[in-house]
């Protein structure tokens, strides 16, 4: 029944390397925001919570229209980036920047989550002991983040796997070049006697998904196990 | 070491400022909760930035808030060891002690990880995960962690607070021993006066946020006598013990003791309250107190209801406490002679 076409295999090759690439541009801005809200002593904390949160709440559709208004032709920083030779829109790096930034929220709450566990002492002991503000951060604030990193990256991940609706505005539905999954699935229903395609795709989402719950759930566990041994 | 201070700070609704100088290796800083101990050591380490002011440690500038100086804590070589270790949780033993002196310049580095281990007798937990430490061992790797960085100033903010009173007992003599041996200058913050005086040799006295004056342990002991439960709790340092009869007799100067306590016979330092002296006019007769000396009044400090009768035994310092009352009666004036009377059993060993 699962019965795959090279253009179903391009496009779960495609949904792998989006999510992927996404996941690990958004872990280093994921980490700075994080930090930045755990621990920053800055006005308008509030406001930049907000504005991480936004694509949480917005229809992605909307993110994806905004997104192509800034990055497009003749957008402010689609301009820009014309200038030096990259094109983003109808671009898998197009899809990538909507995975990124739906995706960027859910792993900011989640690392955020992290840091606050931290005791603001280790800190305090850590900076003096000698050690300056990137070396406190290098050395301390991010091997104490790391379990909340990797759960930060598989919601992104997942996340980024069922993009829909700011990819396709702003990477387009093209097969073999912006198509993924989800993509794919809709293309599927719209055609008659794609039904046995869009299952199969299904089910390959369903498949990915729940590997990516699993995985999930074995490393918080192990996680939980050395708090545990910690406490 | 030296240090200058001239500080406000405002935080929320409480209000700190101190103004001083002090000069000495072992200063303590003394207070009741909330006057501002801690958040002084925090305003020294950086940890908080002050409103205005200026700090100067042994004539270098950590802070100048008209110059515009402020050094971030990794270069003020001030170390802390906070009442709980705080330990990093991702490291071992061996890698926490590590953390500071790997961090410290080569030529400014005194004692290496080995001397320090065997030291504070934590070399057999060097690879052990931190989390199976216990209470005191941990403050004593925290303490390591510290004393490895070979700081200008350690600043010890109420080590012993988190540990129950045994364990006290057993880790004073041995932080004495071992800040002796190290020979960092320290400021030790407690609301303990029996921490101060074992500790210390200058207290700055800290009420309600403001710095309120230089002083020393014994001054702030001998003024609490009557608000003290304990009275005013002598420190004797007993040597040469020997076997008599049941008990155990000590040498005190040109005097003997005898204690009931077997426990470790050896030279060391003893606490005796003001309350366990009993003081008689004449020779008493059938005495069950097995202690008997005789001595000369030297001081009287008269205090609330009570007066310190402060004896001086053939050269040694005792200090008896006795009600206004009887004070009156007996006659006690400066220079009376009188026979001071000690159970076997009311001396406590501190070291």
């Amino acid at each position: 029944m699962l019965t795959l076409t090279s253009v179903d295999l391009q496009a779960i090759w495609l949904s792998a390397k989006v999510a992927t690439t996404a996941t690990l541009v958004t872990l280093p801005f994921g980490f700075a925001l994080a930090w930045l809200l755990a621990f920053g002593r800055m006005r308008g904390k509030l406001l930049i919570d907000g504005l991480i949160s936004l694509p949480l709440v917005l229809p992605p559709v909307v993110i994806g229209y905004l997104l192509l208004l800034l990055l497009g032709r003749q957008g402010p920083l689609g301009g820009l980036l014309k200038t030096l030779g990259i094109q983003v829109i109808f671009t898998w790096k197009g899809a990538v920047i909507a995975c990124a930034v739906i995706g960027l929220p859910l792993m900011v709450r989640s690392i955020r989550l992290g840091m606050e566990q931290i005791d603001p002492y280790l800190i305090h002991a850590s900076r003096t002991l000698g050690a300056g503000f990137f070396d406190t951060l290098g050395s301390l604030v991010l091997p104490l983040s790391i379990p909340s990193l990797v759960t930060g990256g598989i919601l992104c991940f997942a996340r980024s796997l069922g993009e829909f609706g700011a990819t396709i505005i702003l990477a387009g539905n093209i097969p073999g070049v912006t198509q993924t999954i989800p993509l794919s699935i809709y293309d599927y229903t719209n055609t008659p006697g794609g039904e046995a395609g869009a299952l199969s795709l299904c089910l390959v989402s369903i498949l990915l998904s729940y590997l990516v719950l699993i995985i999930n759930e074995i490393i918080m566990r192990r996680s939980r196990r050395s708090v545990r041994q910690l406490s | 070491m030296k240090l200058e201070v001239e500080l406000a700070k405002r935080l929320g609704g409480f209000d700190f400022s101190a103004g001083f100088s002090v000069a000495g290796e072992r200063i303590g800083i003394f207070g009741p909760s909330g006057s501002g101990k801690s958040t002084f050591g925090n305003l020294l380490t950086g940890l908080l930035r002050p409103d205005m002011g200026s700090i100067r440690l042994n004539n270098c500038c950590l802070f100048d808030s008209q110059a515009g100086i402020n050094l971030t804590p990794d270069r003020r070589r001030v170390a802390v060891v906070f009442q709980h270790a705080h330990l990093f949780p991702h490291l071992n033993v061996r890698r926490n002690l590590l953390f500071g002196l790997q961090r410290t310049p080569v030529d400014r580095r005194k004692f290496n990880l080995g001397e320090v281990a065997e030291a504070l007798d934590i070399s057999p937990l060097l690879e052990r995960n931190v989390a199976e430490l216990s209470g005191g061992e941990k403050q004593r790797v925290a303490l390591g962690r510290a004393l490895l960085t070979c700081p200008d100033l350690l600043i010890l903010d109420e080590p012993l607070s988190a540990l129950d009173k045994r364990l006290k007992e057993q880790i004073i003599p041995f932080l004495r021993k071992t800040l002796r041996r190290f020979a960092i200058p320290y400021l030790y913050i407690s609301h303990s006066l029996s921490e101060m005086r074992l500790l210390t040799d200058r207290v700055l006295l800290f009420e309600g946020g403001l710095f309120h004056m230089v002083t020393d342990a014994e001054t702030l002991a001998r003024q609490r006598m009557s608000s003290n439960r304990y009275g005013y709790l002598n420190h004797l340092s007993l040597s040469e013990p020997r076997e008599v009869g049941d008990l155990l007799g000590y040498r005190w100067g040109e005097n003997e003791l005898l204690l009931s306590d077997h426990n470790n016979p050896q030279t060391g330092l003893f606490e005796l309250s003001s309350k366990d002296v009993l003081l008689f006019k004449n020779h008493p007769h059938a005495l069950s107190a097995r202690n008997l000396l005789t001595g000369t009044i030297s001081d009287l400090i008269p205090q609330g209801g009570t007066v310190g009768v402060v004896l001086s035994c053939q050269g040694q310092k005792l200090i008896a406490q006795v009600i206004r009352e009887a004070a009156l009666e007996l006659g006690l004036e400066i220079g009376t002679k009188v026979y001071a009377a000690i159970k076997a059993s009311a001396f406590r060993r501190l070291a």
